[in-house]
Order: structure tokens, then C-alpha cells, then sequence
């Protein structure tokens, strides 16, 4: 669809620049949008997918300066001069832990899920004070029970570590 | 809808003085966003994005407090080892709300305005004595955090004001503890949120999800002061209905909050107390 | 073999209905009525729209019959002048502006004169709440097998309870959502379902359309459970009647609160239980009364409570056995099918009661099942023999032995004695899930399939059966490719679309790998004889055959086919309710280990095993996740999960007060499979999707009862509820006590 017939709106308009994937991404965007919705429906990254519109699903997790947040909660104003990076910029070859276990279903949760668990899995240090199932907790998946995405994440950190 | 964007504290001051009270502060957005776009009415309002504000992200150490900036997050506190350490509660608050995505992005200040009588950040602050330090063009104000509600959603904030700090004093403490009663471990709504301290100031009891505001209970502090003796958690409902004054509603009951509260409170204590 | 989309789904790159664009479209939304029961007095439009933008869409646009065609005919498509539930529809907006066509929703006024509803299925409904035939009594069925009431005025020990399962909400992650547009004459639909051809029906029945002028799409759909089984009907003739009108493009989706509002739910239930035994606890007469909240339409519950009361006596064996269903008419948003389809219900009431018989009669609760599970050569309620050759006592020996349950009953003694307000406990159930349509229905549905040769060699298989994250794409895969001998990238699954595929039958039911997986190999035993090969020609003889095939057929079509034959020696008598309820029943054992917080009353699941016998295991990682989550969609029933209802209508519709389970509230899910092959399923499978959602809640209750000594009889077991049940030593007073 075009963006103008997502997000029509009398309101305000804000030019905005920030990061997206790596490259610079200069909008002008409603005042009122949603990260995700600026996402999904103005650039057509539709990999990140509304759950629930209210930060309890994490299916639209994306990171924002390197930490996981719920594109849903973020007011698109607020990434100016930010880092966006989101499941379409991931590495497919990062990803083979989670297809050997499972870690997919439905799909609908998964692209949020691999955003989080890339993200532990990149800083191995957290799993000192946490386990994967907290960190996984802002990840709600209907389908696997868990068991495929915690023994994804878990893959190559030991054969307990964090999985409790 | 409206959006002003400061870039500096100043700017911010000016413009939430400007806007004449119309204007609402947005930090992290996780109070303020949830169900964005079902709620029209949220959108016919005017918000001032604090999200440029540098000066008002780090935490900041001194010989006799600890300093949360008005941006501070949870995430930020979490990280922090030596919070860990010496104000362990507020790491435990912290890892409690919402997951990683929320901590990500939600602040304690913003956890203090939002004024929910189920939030798990006001507790631990309260327990700690914590101060809330508000800024506007017309000067610095600082509140008790104990003394911040005056009513449901009720705060001693002008909309002019900014919480630009947290001020949390350092006191060795004999006991401290953090107690989140909700319907499942992680991402849940507290149903009863319990902190609770001793330092050389006194216990401290705080309660949430339990009033319409957090809040002290001073009957219960009196309890403990006094050395009170008690044979189980029915002891403490007197003192309780005194402080507290839980409802119905879709998360619980008032009956199972009081009750969970006496018997969380109880067996949490018992041996500091020699209770039986 | 891995998830076959598996990669798209990881890179986000699978486009589910809400990702695929709305060229020149509109976004479509629903008014709802906001009582639950009465005449409609007026509708206003209130000025804060520019109505002129607006395509407005009621009753009166509907060119066919207002009804949405399934069992009955009762349930209009929008309400025209009368409404029977809380957020029943009633008007369509749509704009080409999603936050406009949001405001206008919003800005019309429905008013409602209210009459008086009926809202508890368990109280006989007064005379002006009777809204459906004389007692509101949507279905009635009824299994009887010997003297029950002999047998139990004879049995020396009779033990009664009644039990109790609130709704659930299915918290598919992907909502609602279709996409309806005009292609030339023939109207398109596309989105998330799981019954492609039950869409279809619907649309040519209310539309007044025939199938040339319809056709049905299914997107890749994110999680269904049941939840995308009828109600995508109901969604699809929304968008389809907003583009007929627009003539331009519509699409439709549910945000969650309104998914959670306004769509199906599992049937609440009350299940009582009078059993007569010997008292060294063999069963001697099952008397069960089995009551289902229907809601304010028929929809599927005939079905549910048909499944139901077959599954409510147990997997066990006994003489004398009667069960008498009922599901109730009330003014709630109806309740539909959800994953086990009734007999989770009356599965739970079963297993919490074979506890509580242990209980009365001092007998250990594993020895109990032990000597009352059906053998082969017995008969089942519906008087099915069962001659499959599972030894399920060996099932059940397995649960005991990967769950450690006799160290661990130990270990709980020790435990308990030394906490005070710490209590840990190990429950048990075992239970049979019946795959496939129920009695006749197989018969009834007469499925078909083909498997196409394509002029490259590769073939495709044609089926309208989906994928909604259980795997069907990857088992149908598997299923061609190891029947011919192919390479699984020589296997094609073509997309569900009603103009390109046969009807193989609704994808629900567990069906899909155990029946149309058989279908797929017959289709590619018919594709080979059409090629003049015989069952033995694999690989490359195939595909050069196929090649060969379309140079000597250019243009033309290679099809084998295959439909549905019954397994031999199958007979169901509908009218009496005996026979062979389902070609093949899955057996499982399951454990739980529970820990309580006598101070919270908090319950978490510390270990669960589960062990199962689905005929051939295809695809293990497949099946075990299926499993897994499968348990944990059980832990959230059981614990968690619970819809409050004020009207008739959900009023926790969001994931913050409808909680489900997350990672940290489970234990790794012990998975462990039996294999007993079925002759007449694809592969040897037999059905699996629903089976792990009967266990876990008479599993963690039993679970509870033992760690407390509390009787627990209604789920969820939320620690209110069990506050209210037990005081565990701690309550002396009134909490109000000033």
C-alpha cells in the first residue's frame, strides 16, 4: 500500500534522520507513527510484525542503538539521529541453530524472537547474571513451548549454560 | 497531534512552560504508547520528546548518594554492578519489568510519573528513602518520593516540571528485600508488590498494587519498631487495613492481595523478627 | 528434514496477509454491538467524519442469504436489527485511511433496546431468556454401554465430583486478517485461515456467488489452534462485502484487543462424575453428565461436544458406562474450536477424577490407571473395539520412568517436611486422543488430492490442507518425496488456493499428516500408474517419466489423484452414538512436577514429561515441538490463562490481563515418543496436533493435590482460586479484620 493511505493524517509532519540496516534513511514522517509502522508500511520492511500494540509480545522487536526494544512503543520521532537495525539486516547464516531446533513454528513470533536471541547470543557475558529464559521472556511464543528457541540460543554456550 | 523537540533540558523547560500545562514529557514511550493506535484520544494531544537529552541518561555516584538521571533506564541500573551491590532491590525491581525490551527503554523517572499503583520501580525507590529532584524555569524542587502521590495518579509535579534526577542515599542495610506477587514470573502486573528495608533510618514497608497509590505503611513500620511479637501472617491484617486498601479488579482480589500481603510479609520476616 | 519455510520464517521474509500490500485499497473495520442481547433501535453517525469518504456496509448490502453457512444456518453475517452478543458485528466501515476508518468506527452509535440475557451455561435460563428452542439447549448427545445404574446401585464404592474448565483464548500470534478484491467478475479472498474450502461455502452462500466467481487464498497463516477453523469465515465475508462495494480492494485486520473481543474461544465446561467401583479400584460404571457454554450461536459446538463425551470416559475399560452431553445457548460471544476440540475438557475432569477415586479409596494413583486401561480386545464407551497393539501400560511405564516419579515422590516427602511454605508435588494423567473427523465424518468430508507432474519432473502436490507452523508443508514434502523416491526439492506444495487445488478437507482435527498424508501416497501411487510404472519405480525413473510424459502431452495436465477411503472394517452408527468413533486414537502418559508458594498460593511447573505413542514419528523435531507446545498452551490452561466475562464479553482482551505462559514460566518440556506404526495413516502417522493439550491440566492439578493435600477441581487453578480453597494452616481470620 502506499504510506500516504496507511498513515493519513491531519497532523504534523517531522523530517527525521537516522540509521536503518546500516544505511542513512532521511523521512518525513507523521508525527504520530509508530517505529513499526513507519517500518512496515512507509518502507516496506515487513519483517517485523505487530503481535499485540502493546510491548507485551516482542514480535516487533528491532534493535535501537544496539539494544533490543519493541518497535510498537517507539514514537518514530524518537530514533532521529539513532541506529535501527531490524530482522532483514540479520545474517541467514547465524540463523542454522534455529532451524535444526525447531525454533520456528508459525512464525509469526520468530522474526522478534531471532532479534532478541541474536542479540544474547552476541553478548554471551549476560548469561553471568541471567538465563536465556528471562532474556527470552518479552518474546512470547504461542507455538514451541520454548524448547527450540532456549536450545537455539543455548547452541555452542555449553551444554548447560543459561538454560536452566 | 502535537510533538515539540528539545534538544537540550533548557530547551525542554521552556517549551512544558510555554505549552501551559498541555504538554506531556515522553521518555521511553512504554507507559504512553501501549495501544497506540486504538486510543484516538491520545493522539489529539501535545508531547514533548525528552529522547535528545543526553545530560539526563548517565547515573552518577557521590560519597553519600546515588543519582539516577531523569533518563536513567532500567536497563541501565541492571548492567550496573555496582548497584547491584549496594542497592541490589533495584535490580531486582528492574528485572522484574517487563523483559529486555522494556528495560531497554523504560525510565524510573518515568516510572514515578506514570504514578501506576502497580509499578515495580516506585517501590524499591521508596524503600531506599529516594528523592525525587524536579527542574523548571522557575527552579529546583525536591519531594520525598514518599510524599509524591497525593491520590490516585495525583503527584506533586507541575506540568512545567521535569523530573530531572533520583537521589538515593547510601546507608548500609541490615535488611532489604523485593517481593513482585503476579500471575506468572516474567512480564506479569504486580498483584502485590512488597519492598522492604532496615537501615539506621528505620524499617521501611512499601506496598504496591495495594492502594491507589505506592505507598508506605507506617502501621506496619510501627510494628516492626516496636518488636512487636507475632504468631502468624492474621497478626499482621489489623496493621495492614490500617495502611492499605486493596479492590477487585480484573488482575485479583482484595481479599487474596491482603492475605497474600500478611503471609508474604510474615514469613519474609519471621527470623529477623523471632516471630513463631 | 528442516522446516521447510523454515528460512523464511527466520528472515522475516514469509508475507503473512497483513504484509502483503494494498495497492489503491481500503482498510476495512467493524462496528459491534455493545449489549448482548436486543432489538436494534437506531444507528448514528455521528458528524466528526466526513461520511461522504466512507463506504458503509449492513445488512441490507448482503446479496445473498444473511447467514454464515457452517452446521446451522443461525448466525447472520452482520445483525440486522437484532443482536445476541457483545461485539456481534453490525456495520462495516472502510477508508483508505487505516486511522480514518478507525475514527469513523468509532463514531457510529449503535443503541440497543436490552432484553434479558442469558449468561451461565450451569443455571437453567428463565423463561424470557429462552432464545433457542424450548430449554436453550443447543445440542444433545448420548453414549450409553450396559446397566449404569445398576452397576452402580450394586458397586460397593461410588465417588462423585463435578469439575469445571473456564474459556481459553487462543493467542495465535499472527490476528485475524483478509484481504478480499474483484478480479474481473471473480472475487478474490486471501488471508490467515486453516479451512480454505469452509471459506469458500461461506462466501458462495451469502454472497449468491458459484465457485467460478469466487476463489479463496490462504495466506501463510500465524497460528491457528482451532482459531482460525470457522471463524475466518465471518472475517472473509467482511472484507468481500466491503470491496464488492468499494469496488476497490479491502483489507480487514483485527487489531489484538479486538481479535481477543470479538473471536472464538474453548468451550468453558462442568463435567460431573459418579463412577461405581470394587474397592480395590476396578471401574465398574462411569456415569457422566458433560455440560458445554455454546455462546449465542451453534457454530461448531454439535461437534465439540460430540468429541467431547467420546473422549470423557477415559482411555480405560469399563462395562457399564453412560455420558449425556449438552452445550448450552447463552448471550456470549460464541465459542468455537480450539485444540482438542472438547475433549480436553472432559479429559480433565476424567484424570483429576481417577486422582480423587486414589484418594477415596487409599489406592496409589498409577496402579489405579494401571488395572482400569484398556487392553487390546476391550471395548470403549461408543463400544469400538480396540485392536491397535499398543501396550499402553508400557506407555505409562515409560512416563514413570523418564519422569523419575517414584525418586521424586520421595524427594517431595523429604522436601516438604523441610519447608514451611514451599510444597512440591508429582501428578500424573493418561489419556487417547482421537484423530480425524469423528464417526462418519471422514466419509462425510470425502476428501481429494492431487499430485501434479510438472514438465520439469518435479511433481506438486494439490491439496488444500495448510501450513500454520505444525508442518505441514515439510510432512507433505517428506510424505511425496519418500513415496517417489525424490529429492524433497522435487516435491512442490502448491499454495491453498480453491481455484488450483482439489478440497482434501479442513486442515484441523489432526488429520492433516495421518489422513491426507495417506492421500498424498495413494495420489503418488495413482500419478506412477498413469505413467505406466509400477509401485516400485522411484527417483529418476519418476522424473524422466514425467519429463517424457509432458513432451508427448504438451499443454496438458498430469494429475494422480486420490480420495478417501475408509479404513476397512470401520462402522459408525450416528443415531446411537456406537461404533468406531476414530480410525485411530493416540495414547499418552504424562507428569508433572509441581512446586506451591503456600504464602502466594503461586504454582509453577518445575518438570513435565510427556509421553506419547503417535503411531510413526515423521519428523521428530517437528513432533516434538508440536508437543512442547502443545504442554505449554496446557500449563497456561491449567495455571494462567483466564477470560473475564462481564455480558458475555472478554473483558481482560489484552496480553497484559490475559496472560500466557513465557519462557520463564516453563521447564524444558520432556519429550518421548513410542512408535507403534498405523497401516492406514501417511506414513504409519497416526494424529498428534491436539493430543498434548488433554494432559497437562489434570497432570499439574493432580500435581497440586499431591504436593498440598488441596482438592482442586476447576482450572485454571490461579492462585486466588486455590487461596479460596485451602488456608494450608495459615488463615485464622477474616483478611478484613480491622
Amino acid at each position: 500500500m502506499s504510506a500516504q493511505s496507511a498513515i493519513r493524517n491531519p497532523q504534523s509532519a517531522i523530517s527525521i534522520t537516522f540509521t536503518l540496516n546500516g544505511s542513512p534513511v532521511s523521512l518525513s514522517i507523521d508525527s504520530a507513527e509508530r517505529l513499526l509502522d513507519t517500518l512496515r508500511y512507509r518502507l516496506g520492511l515487513t519483517g517485523t510484525k505487530e503481535g499485540c500494540g502493546e510491548g507485551e509480545c516482542g514480535a516487533c522487536t528491532v534493535y535501537l542503538d544496539g539494544l533490543p526494544v519493541n518497535a510498537c512503543l517507539v514514537p518514530t520521532y524518537q530514533v532521529r539521529g539513532s541506529r535501527v537495525e531490524t530482522v532483514e539486516a540479520l545474517d541467514p547464516e547465524r540463523l542454522e541453530p534455529f532451524l535444526a531446533h525447531g525454533a520456528t513454528q508459525c512464525g509469526a513470533c520468530t522474526p522478534g524472537v531471532v532479534m532478541t536471541a541474536l542479540w544474547i547470543r552476541a553478548h554471551p557475558e549476560l548469561l553471568e547474571t541471567h538465563t536465556i529464559r528471562e532474556l527470552m521472556a518479552g518474546n512470547l511464543c504461542r507455538c514451541t513451548g520454548y524448547d527450540g528457541i532456549v536450545d537455539a540460543v543455548a547452541t555452542g554456550h555449553g551444554p548447560d549454560l543459561g538454560r536452566r | 497531534m502535537t510533538v515539540l523537540l528539545p534538544e537540550t533540558e533548557r530547551e525542554a523547560l521552556e517549551m512544558l512552560a510555554a505549552a501551559n500545562g498541555a504538554a506531556v514529557p515522553i521518555a521511553g514511550g512504554t507507559d504512553l504508547l501501549v495501544y497506540w493506535p486504538v486510543r484516538v484520544e491520545a493522539r489529539d494531544r501535545t508531547y514533548a520528546d525528552l529522547s535528545q537529552l543526553q545530560a539526563l541518561k548517565p547515573l552518577r555516584w557521590s560519597d553519600g548518594e546515588l543519582v539516577l538521571g531523569g533518563l536513567t533506564t532500567y536497563w541501565d541500573v541492571i548492567r550496573d554492578e555496582r548497584i547491584r551491590r549496594e542497592f541490589p532491590l533495584l535490580v531486582a525491581a528492574a528485572r522484574q519489568v517487563g523483559a529486555i525490551q522494556i528495560q531497554a527503554r523504560g525510565t524510573w523517572a518515568g516510572n514515578i510519573v506514570n504514578a501506576s499503583p502497580a509499578a515495580d520501580g516506585v517501590p524499591v525507590l521508596m524503600a531506599y528513602d529516594a528523592v525525587v529532584v524536579l527542574e523548571s524555569l522557575r527552579g529546583r524542587e525536591e519531594v520525598p518520593l514518599d510524599r509524591f502521590y497525593t491520590g490516585y495518579k495525583e503527584m506533586q509535579r507541575r506540568a512545567d516540571q521535569l523530573v530531572v534526577a533520583i537521589r538515593i542515599p547510601r546507608r548500609p542495610y541490615s535488611y532489604q528485600v523485593f517481593e513482585k506477587v503476579g500471575s506468572r514470573r516474567a512480564q506479569a502486573i504486580a498483584k502485590v508488590g512488597l519492598s522492604v528495608t532496615r537501615s539506621a533510618a528505620g524499617w521501611r514497608i512499601v506496598a504496591a498494587s495495594m492502594a491507589p497509590t505506592i505507598r508506605r505503611c507506617p502501621s506496619l513500620e510501627r510494628l516492626l519498631e516496636d518488636g512487636t511479637a507475632l504468631r502468624g501472617p492474621d497478626d499482621l491484617l489489623p496493621a495492614i487495613a490500617q495502611d492499605v486498601s486493596p479492590i477487585d479488579d480484573v488482575r485479583s482480589t482484595a481479599d487474596y492481595r491482603r492475605r497474600a500481603m500478611a503471609r508474604v510479609l510474615y514469613e519474609d520476616l519471621r527470623e529477623t523478627c523471632g516471630w513463631v | 528434514m528442516h522446516r521447510r519455510e523454515g528460512l523464511a520464517k527466520l528472515t522475516g521474509r514469509e508475507r503473512y496477509v497483513d504484509d502483503l500490500p494494498l495497492e489503491g485499497g481500503l482498510w476495512g473495520m467493524t462496528v459491534r454491538s455493545p449489549a448482548p442481547r436486543g432489538r436494534i433501535t437506531a444507528v448514528r453517525f455521528r458528524p466528526e467524519v466526513d461520511w461522504s469518504e466512507v463506504v458503509v456496509v449492513d445488512a441490507r448490502d448482503i446479496p445473498g442469504r444473511n447467514e454464515i453457512i457452517l452446521i446451522e444456518r443461525d448466525q447472520p453475517v452482520l445483525a440486522a436489527g437484532y443482536v445476541r452478543h457483545v461485539h456481534e458485528a453490525v456495520l462495516l466501515v472502510a477508508h483508505p485511511s487505516r486511522e480514518v476508518a478507525r475514527r469513523a468506527a468509532r463514531a457510529v452509535e449503535v443503541v440497543v433496546a436490552p432484553e434479558s440475557p442469558a449468561l451461565d451455561f450451569r443455571v437453567p435460563p428463565r423463561p424470557e431468556q429462552i432464545q433457542y428452542g424450548p430449554d436453550n439447549v443447543l445440542k444433545r448427545l448420548k453414549i450409553e454401554k450396559g446397566d449404569v445404574e445398576r452397576a452402580l446401585a450394586a458397586a460397593p464404592v461410588v465417588v462423585e465430583r463435578v469439575y469445571e474448565t473456564g474459556a481459553q483464548e487462543h493467542v495465535y500470534l499472527e490476528t485475524q486478517g483478509m484481504i478480499a478484491w474483484l478480479e474481473d467478475d471473480v472475487l478474490v479472498v486471501k488471508g490467515s485461515m486453516q479451512c480454505p474450502y469452509y471459506v469458500l461455502n461461506a462466501l458462495k452462500h451469502a454472497l449468491g456467488r458459484d465457485e467460478h466467481r469466487v476463489r479463496v487464498i490462504q495466506t501463510p497463516t500465524g497460528g491457528g489452534f482451532g482459531g482460525k477453523e470457522e471463524y475466518p469465515s465471518t472475517i472473509a465475508l467482511h472484507a468481500a462485502l466491503l470491496a464488492l462495494k468499494a469496488g476497490r480492494p479491502v483489507k480487514l485486520v483485527y487489531d489484538r484487543p479486538e481479535d481477543m473481543a470479538a473471536t472464538t474461544k474453548r468451550h468453558p465446561s462442568r463435567v460431573r462424575h459418579r463412577t461405581g467401583l470394587t474397592k480395590d479400584g476396578r471401574l465398574l460404571a462411569q456415569d457422566i453428565e458433560v455440560v458445554l457454554d455454546g455462546g449465542a450461536y451453534v457454530t461448531l459446538s454439535p461437534v465439540v461436544l460430540s468429541r467431547g463425551i467420546i473422549h470423557a470416559a477415559g482411555p480405560y475399560s469399563c462395562d457399564n458406562v453412560r455420558i449425556q452431553g449438552r452445550v448450552m445457548f447463552t448471550n456470549a460471544v460464541p465459542f468455537g474450536a480450539f485444540r482438542g476440540f472438547g475433549a480436553p475438557q472432559t479429559l480433565f475432569a476424567c484424570e483429576r477424577h481417577m486422582d480423587v477415586i486414589a484418594q477415596t479409596l487409599g489406592l496409589d494413583s498409577v496402579e489405579l490407571r494401571r488395572i482400569n486401561l484398556i487392553r487390546d480386545g476391550q471395548r470403549t464407551a461408543t463400544g469400538q473395539v480396540i485392536r491397535d497393539g499398543t501396550d499402553r501400560v508400557a506407555v505409562l511405564e515409560r512416563a514413570l520412568a523418564v519422569s523419575g516419579y517414584r525418586e521424586k515422590q520421595r524427594a517431595h516427602r523429604a522436601f516438604n517436611a523441610a519447608h514451611r511454605a514451599m510444597r512440591r508435588g508429582i501428578g500424573l494423567a493418561t489419556f487417547y486422543h482421537g484423530a480425524g473427523f469423528t464417526g462418519g465424518g471422514e466419509v462425510h468430508l470425502n476428501s481429494r488430492l492431487r499430485v501434479a507432474g510438472l514438465p520439469d519432473g518435479r511433481v506438486e502436490v494439490l491439496s488444500a490442507n495448510i501450513e500454520m507452523g505444525q508442518g505441514t508443508l515439510t510432512v507433505f514434502t517428506q510424505i511425496a518425496a519418500d513415496r517417489l523416491g525424490l529429492a524433497p526439492e522435487d516435491v512442490v506444495i502448491g499454495e491453498a488456493d480453491t481455484a488450483r487445488v482439489p478440497n482434501s478437507g479442513p486442515t484441523v482435527a489432526s488429520r492433516t499428516t495421518m489422513v491426507v498424508g495417506r492421500l498424498i501416497e495413494r495420489a503418488c501411487d495413482d500419478l506412477r500408474h498413469r505413467l505406466g510404472l509400477d509401485d516400485r519405480a522411484r527417483g529418476r525413473t519418476v522424473r524422466d517419466a514425467v519429463v517424457r510424459w509432458h513432451r508427448e502431452h504438451p499443454g496438458q495436465r498430469l494429475l494422480g489423484e486420490a480420495v478417501y477411503e475408509p479404513p476397512p472394517g470401520i462402522t459408525w452408527d450416528e443415531e446411537r452414538y456406537q461404533g468406531d468413533a476414530y480410525g485411530a486414537f493416540a495414547w499418552a502418559a504424562y507428569v508433572a512436577e509441581v512446586e506451591v508458594d503456600l504464602r502466594t498460593c503461586a504454582t509453577r511447573v518445575i518438570d513435565f514429561v510427556a509421553v506419547q505413542e503417535v503411531g510413526k514419528v515423521i519428523n521428530e523435531t517437528l513432533a516434538r515441538g508440536q508437543v512442547q507446545g502443545g504442554v505449554v498452551q496446557g500449563i497456561g490452561w491449567a495455571l494462567m490463562e483466564e477470560c473475564r466475562f462481564t455480558d458475555g464479553a472478554m473483558v481482560n482482551n489484552q496480553l497484559t490481563n490475559y496472560l500466557i505462559p513465557t519462557s520463564d514460566d516453563v521447564p524444558p518440556i520432556r519429550v518421548a515418543f513410542v512408535e507403534n506404526p498405523y497401516a492406514h495413516g501417511g506414513q504409519g502417522a497416526k494424529g498428534l496436533g491436539e493430543l498434548p493439550i488433554d494432559g497437562p491440566g489434570p497432570a499439574i492439578l493432580n500435581a497440586v493435590a499431591a504436593a498440598t493435600g488441596a482438592d482442586p477441581r476447576a482450572i485454571p487453578l490461579t492462585p486466588e482460586r486455590l487461596m479460596e480453597i485451602a488456608d494450608f494452616g495459615f488463615r485464622t481470620a477474616d483478611s478484613r479484620a480491622s
